[in-house]
């Protein structure tokens, strides 16, 4: 078995593909309508055939509430990997993302985390 | 207002809710996910953030420890009020 689609709660289909193709870099795979709202899915531009990220409509009232709190905690609610995080750091900082932890290491890792504008924060990792 | 004394030696009786407060102390108003980080990073705890949520209450319940609302997080303070009435009491 293995990880085909991981989902991140959005508030906004389209602002969340706007973020996230063109902040982050993801690439559109999908794009299909699912009755009120969209199957929209991302990959890494170089792995295409790799994990989708799905943009979930964050419709259900338990998934805001989750989204939330989580947030209001400052926990991330999923963590991507990089190469290189202070390049990383820059190039967004660059694009006007907001970070709430800028690169600090844990050990053997570096993270940050940043806002996602669509009711999530979001850590990056390079390790 | 009148503090639990109880509630207080219960709350510093514990090597961890010391270490939270510690880290309070030296960078005031952090959310739980940040102190979590500091407390694994720094401490090398190995510790859940339900573990460390269960000290805070423990804090909280104690006076030691205060959240407020900072626009879309929730922040965490050290509030050294209750130690001070505490002290008193034996060192004057």
């Amino acid at each position: 078995m293995k990880i085909v689609v991981t989902s991140i709660f959005v508030q906004d289909q389209d602002k969340a593909l706007e973020f996230y193709s063109e902040k982050l870099g993801f690439v559109k795979k999908e794009d299909v309508p699912v009755g009120e709202f969209r199957w929209i899915t991302l990959v890494s531009p170089n792995d295409q055939n790799g994990t989708e990220l799905l943009l979930e409509p964050n419709d259900h009232p338990a998934a805001k509430e989750y989204q939330k709190k989580i947030f209001a905690d400052g926990i991330p609610a999923t963590m991507f990997g990089v190469a290189d995080i202070r390049n990383e750091y820059k190039r967004l900082l660059e694009k006007g993302v907001k970070f709430t932890m800028e690169p600090t290491e844990m050990g053997k890792i570096t993270i940050a985390v940043f806002d996602d504008t669509c009711g999530n924060l979001i850590q990056i990792v390079q390790k | 207002m009148n503090w639990d004394k109880d509630a207080i030696f219960k709350a510093l009786g514990d090597s961890t809710r010391r270490l939270i407060l510690d880290e309070l102390s030296e960078r005031n108003e952090l959310t739980l996910y940040e102190l979590t980080a500091r407390l694994i990073m720094k401490h090398n705890l190995s510790i859940s953030r339900q573990a460390i949520a269960k000290h805070l209450t423990t804090l909280e319940d104690a006076g030691l420890v205060k959240s407020k609302r900072k626009g879309k997080y929730r922040v965490l303070m050290f509030n050294n009020e209750p130690l001070k009435h505490i002290l008193t009491g034996w060192i004057e």
